[in-house]
């Protein structure tokens, strides 16, 4: 897999470029590509974010279309959205000098008496957003929910009576809010049926805890069957899992890359493959969200130019990526990054944390979306709390590398290992996916979502929302750049009984602020009609209807059934 | 001269035109009106020679050093990556894992064979409790097992409010907050404080999960001997002096100690009630690492805080996992409100990370009811502490690592053979020679060369309430068996 030379041949025609950097014209996405990569800087207002898109030419990497669009920021929304940061920060300011005069009353938790001449423990700057900014709108997120996260939830009604400082829980219930925000893709997040009940079963027989770690008297006979299960699934020779997603890319990255290593990062990647990274003690870059010339760029620079200063070779360049990324709702472009990975000679990390299960015509993923060899993909990890309803991750690949992380991983040496009954719900709800308890009922799941999703994407677009992403991803991240509109929409949502989720700054860039939907196989087209009919009259309230584009860019195909029947082989 | 100095010209160019100019000069002194055809001849040739040099493409010398697009191919095509992992033996001592069979309760199944259990943190007996079990199974049957979704975005349960409002409420704290993971709790809790340039000191036997959220904070880390006040003291005082020098930036510069309440690494007690005078003293904040001593030490099991009688308002963290004493998943952190709501949009592995599944925060509840229905519990589990202790001592060629009120023990040989490995080596069939005789043991694991300080190589002793007098004495006799044949 290293020996560059060998996998020429394979690579095709991305190994194969002129000089210049220019690429052949007859593959139509690559010259798209150049075109996107001038017209992608994020602030630029009046160039365009241009439609991006790849066609199945039998020439290129891609068996399938990819669409992916990031349509511009309306000028004039970027700069009222600018003045209304302007306007909450001027009157962040002036409240915060009324709290300092006593004349406004002052909510915030204070240092004990004892400790006022300590250095303080947060720079004032720090919570100034928070205060400011995040108290106004601070009750649309943590909303507690009081029941299963499945289609339909129940969240626990709460007022404030103090402009959100604190919350008081009136007792009552608000039902039966179709829930647009939990990562539940394919609807395993149930409390009955064969999942439920085998999960019971586990708890009354093993308990819930496990007390010991992996490597001293934790590894129980769940454990290896669970994993072995996983590396058959994901196609890969072995797997090894985890208790958290989040700690499966912190504790192990450190586990494959150090000194003297490069890992090159995707701008937009998860927190906990920064952290990882940044925990291996390896050297850093970070290219261009999904961005392919960025990544040869920075791969040919690393292996011409070596280590900075030394111009040592590099000991192994690592490139990190996810799948779906959750907040753009944009699928990597696994093809051409496993032929830049081969031709360079570099490893890939794959994080498929919201793609496995929720992409692909046997749910396996970002790979089997592309109808790719999961060989190709040295590091494979996954979360288990999105697709199979569960909790922790995983990390699959060749023997040798998980016989690796079995010695050397921090999570199997120090962590807890995972509680039985979640452990026994992956392995119902994944062996449901594979079909081995003998239905076809997780198949029709995965159709199902791939079905809602496009079906929902397409609404979204004829309504004249703007939407990103990937036309078949099932995060879908819908534009609302107004810090005002982030709290509005949330709360004019909920009281039409619909659950969303609001991003802002800091999990956005300050002037995308957003509203993000998770597609679920749960749904019912009931309920996405319900959905899309509420989110049009929100979105003529508040006027977020951006689009300029009244179109359907390429996704302005009949909707097709069979729509993965195309890629089977 | 002016017109000689083109730019990036020079270099080459000097030298040549110095030589032209000077000829250019001797012609001049011998110039004469008479002069020979030949002479006009030539010095048209050397203006001509000028224009051209001076209108020539320039081309600079370090464009040479530059690579080819060749060269570059061939760099890429030469660079041989090391491999992603390097190979790893297959009997490598941490390659095969211990299979547990059934649920690793007191009596549990290792590698096919019965045997009590003495290697669980289950110090309470939790782990198979009905009672838990019954609640943890009725709220599967409510919420299912997964949140599907991180705190922030409809993962929060209002089990989950509930279980921090216990938590708060038996640790007699304002707030408390619940990680879905027993290792991310302290590793994210330190970084959500201290920040690059704020310094921490911390106890040389603080476990991994301390050091990687020191490694996450990038503030300055100086280590102390482990239980050592006077070093501590030594620091304090040392960075006391260094603020001196730098009033300014001393005002902005956060100072944090970070200790163990029962090291996992040696079985042994911070000493609290001096730590806290240090902190007044000096001005530094106390976090606490409470993963072995919650649900253990003190009266009502609220760990060293209750074991010494310190006023817990004097810690500014504390955080524990819920994975040993009680017996379920996870994590927590606990303190006044003023610090622990930081975390809440700081703390990254609550932040970013899926919420705890409701069953597990469902079964921590029932574990903290039976806590504080039966406060005996704690006073029976530090009797049997004290008994393994006790019948331990004494073990031939091994001595015993902790206070005698600790519930995890270390075992380590009395003198080294000089190589880890072969120590290893030989506690592991000690360990083996007890799982023969029906006794689950385990060696303390480490990453050997990722720990700080890495701690001598010992076999676990862990002790829960559910051992009888006749199960301690029968390990306490294995293990001297097993000592006396494998270490002679």
């Amino acid at each position: 897999m290293t020996e560059s030379s060998a996998n020429k041949p394979a690579n095709g025609e991305v190994c194969h470029r002129p000089k210049n950097g220019i690429k052949p014209g007859r593959n139509g996405f690559v010259k798209n590509h150049h075109h996107y990569h001038h017209q992608q800087p994020k602030h630029c207002y009046p160039e365009d974010k241009a439609q991006h898109t790849s066609y199945n030419g039998g020439l290129g990497l891609y068996n399938r279309p990819f669409n992916e669009s990031f349509e511009e920021t309306p000028l004039l929304v970027a700069v009222l959205t600018y003045m209304g940061y302007g306007i909450l920060t001027i009157f962040g300011y002036l409240r915060d000098f009324l709290r300092d005069w006593k004349i406004e009353r002052c909510h915030i938790a204070r240092e004990r008496e004892e400790q006022r001449d300590f250095v303080p423990l947060y720079q004032d700057f720090e919570n100034f957003y928070t205060r400011n900014l995040y108290m106004r709108i601070r009750d649309s997120w943590n909303r507690p929910i009081c029941s299963v996260p499945g289609a339909k939830v129940d969240l626990v009604e709460r007022v404030s009576h103090d402009y959100n400082w604190t919350f008081d829980y009136t007792g009552r219930v608000v039902g039966g809010v179709i829930n647009m925000g939990s990562y539940n893709y394919l609807g395993f997040a149930e409390n009955t049926g064969y999942c439920a009940e085998a999960a019971a079963e586990v708890t009354m027989k093993y308990g819930v805890g496990v007390a010991s770690t992996r490597q001293e008297m934790g590894n129980l006979d769940r454990h290896e069957e669970m994993e072995a299960l996983v590396a058959k699934f994901l196609g890969v020779e072995s797997a090894i899992a985890f208790g958290m997603g989040f700690a499966t890319n912190s504790m192990n990255i450190p586990a494959l890359s150090g000194k003297g290593c490069l890992i090159l990062s995707d701008e937009l990647n998860h927190a906990s493959l920064v952290l990882g990274a940044r925990l291996s003690g390896s050297t850093i870059r970070v290219f261009k969200h999904n961005n392919m010339q960025s990544l040869e760029k920075m791969l040919r620079d690393a292996i011409v130019h070596g280590q900075p200063r030394t111009h040592r070779p590099w000991k192994k360049i690592l490139i990190l990526v996810e799948g779906i990324y959750s907040m753009e709702g944009s699928i990597v472009r696994l093809p051409e990054v496993i032929a830049l990975k081969k031709r360079f000679g570099a490893y890939l990390y794959l994080d498929e944390a919201h793609s496995i299960g929720a992409l692909g015509p046997a749910g396996r993923g970002v790979v089997d979306y592309f109808g790719l060899d999961p060989r190709d993909v040295d590091v494979m990890m996954g979360t288990f709390t999105k697709s199979f309803g569960a909790a922790g991750g995983y990390i699959g690949g060749r023997r040798e590398l998980i016989d690796y992380l079995r010695v050397h991983s921090h999570s199997a040496v120090y962590a807890t290992s995972m509680s039985p009954p979640v452990v026994e719900q992956i392995i119902t709800s994944m062996k449901c996916i594979m079909g081995e308890d003998g239905t076809t009922l997780g198949r029709e799941r995965v159709k199902r979502l791939a079905e809602n999703t496009v079906y929902f994407r397409r609404k979204m677009t004829e309504m004249g929302f703007i939407i990103y992403g990937n036309s078949d991803s099932p995060v879908v991240p819908m534009m609302l750049y107004l810090p005002a509109k982030i709290g509005a929409f949330g709360r004019e949502m909920l009281k039409r009984n619909i659950g969303v989720v609001v991003v802002g700054f800091p999990a956005t860039p300050i002037i995308e602020s957003r509203a993000r939907f998770c597609i679920s196989a749960a749904h019912t087209k009931d309920m996405l009609d319900t959905a899309l009919c509420v989110i049009s009259e929100v979105g003529d309230l508040l006027q977020v209807k951006y689009s300029r584009h009244r179109r359907l860019p390429s996704l302005d195909r009949a909707f097709d059934h069979s729509i993965y029947d195309e890629i089977q082989d | 001269m002016a017109w000689v100095e083109v730019p990036g010209q020079e270099k080459v160019l000097k030298p040549l035109l110095n030589t032209v100019i000077i000829l250019g000069l001797i012609k001049c002194a011998n110039f004469s009106p008479q002069a020979p055809a030949y002479h006009l001849i030539l010095e048209g040739i050397l203006i001509l020679w000028i224009v051209r040099l001076l209108f020539s493409k320039t081309y600079k010398l370090q464009e040479r050093s530059d690579l080819t697009e060749k060269e570059k191919e061939d760099l890429i095509e030469e660079w041989q990556p090391e491999p992603l992992v390097p190979p790893v033996s297959k009997d490598h001592p941490s390659m095969n894992y211990d299979i547990v069979s059934g649920p690793p309760s007191h009596n549990i199944v290792v590698n096919g064979k019965q045997c009590i259990n003495f290697a669980s943190f289950n110090f309470l007996g939790l782990l198979d409790n009905e009672r838990v079990k019954q609640k943890a199974l009725a709220s599967l049957k409510k919420y299912g097992v997964g949140t599907c979704g991180p705190r922030g975005f409809y993962g929060t349960f209002d089990v989950h409010l509930e279980l921090e409002d216990r938590l708060a409420k038996f640790m007699r704290t304002e707030e408390a907050i619940i990680y879905s993971y027993g290792f991310a709790t302290i590793a994210s809790a330190i970084p959500a404080y201290s920040k690059r340039g704020d310094i921490v000191f911390v106890d040389e036997a603080a476990c991994f999960s301390i050091q990687k959220g020191l490694q996450a904070s990038r503030s300055f880390i100086k280590y102390f001997k482990h239980n050592d006040m006077e070093d501590l003291e030594r620091l304090l005082k040392e960075q006391e002096i260094e603020d001196q020098k730098n009033p300014r930036k001393a005002r902005v510069t956060r100072r944090f100690v970070v200790v163990e309440g029962l090291y996992i690494n040696t079985a042994d007690v911070c000493p609290l009630p001096a730590l806290v005078k240090l902190k007044y003293k000096y001005k530094v904040r106390i976090f606490l690492e409470e993963s072995m001593s919650f649900g253990v030490l003190g009266e009502h099991g609220r760990g060293v805080t209750e074991h010494f009688g310190v006023n817990i308002d004097d810690i500014d963290l504390i955080s524990a996992n819920m994975e040993n004493a009680v017996a379920s998943i996870g994590g927590f952190c606990c303190g006044r409100s003023f610090v622990i709501d930081h975390q809440r949009l700081s703390g990254q592995g609550y932040c970013f990370s899926a919420s705890l599944p409701p069953m597990l925060a469902a079964a921590a509840i029932e574990a903290l009811n039976i806590m504080e229905e039966d406060p005996d519990i704690f006073s029976v589990l530090r009797e049997k502490c004290e008994q393994v202790h006790k019948a331990l001592q004494g073990t031939p060629g091994m001595k015993v690592l902790g206070e005698s009120y600790a519930p995890a023990l270390h075992l380590q040989l009395e003198s080294s053979s000089g190589s880890r490995e072969t120590d290893v080596r030989m506690l592991r069939r000690i360990v083996d020679y007890c799982l023969e005789k029906q006794i689950a043991l385990t060696l303390a694991r480490y990453l050997d060369k990722e720990e700080r300080f890495l701690p001598p190589p010992s076999i676990r002793v862990v002790v829960t309430v559910e051992q009888t007098k006749e199960d301690i004495d029968r390990a306490a006799s294995c293990i001297r068996e097993a000592a006396l044949s494998i270490l002679k």
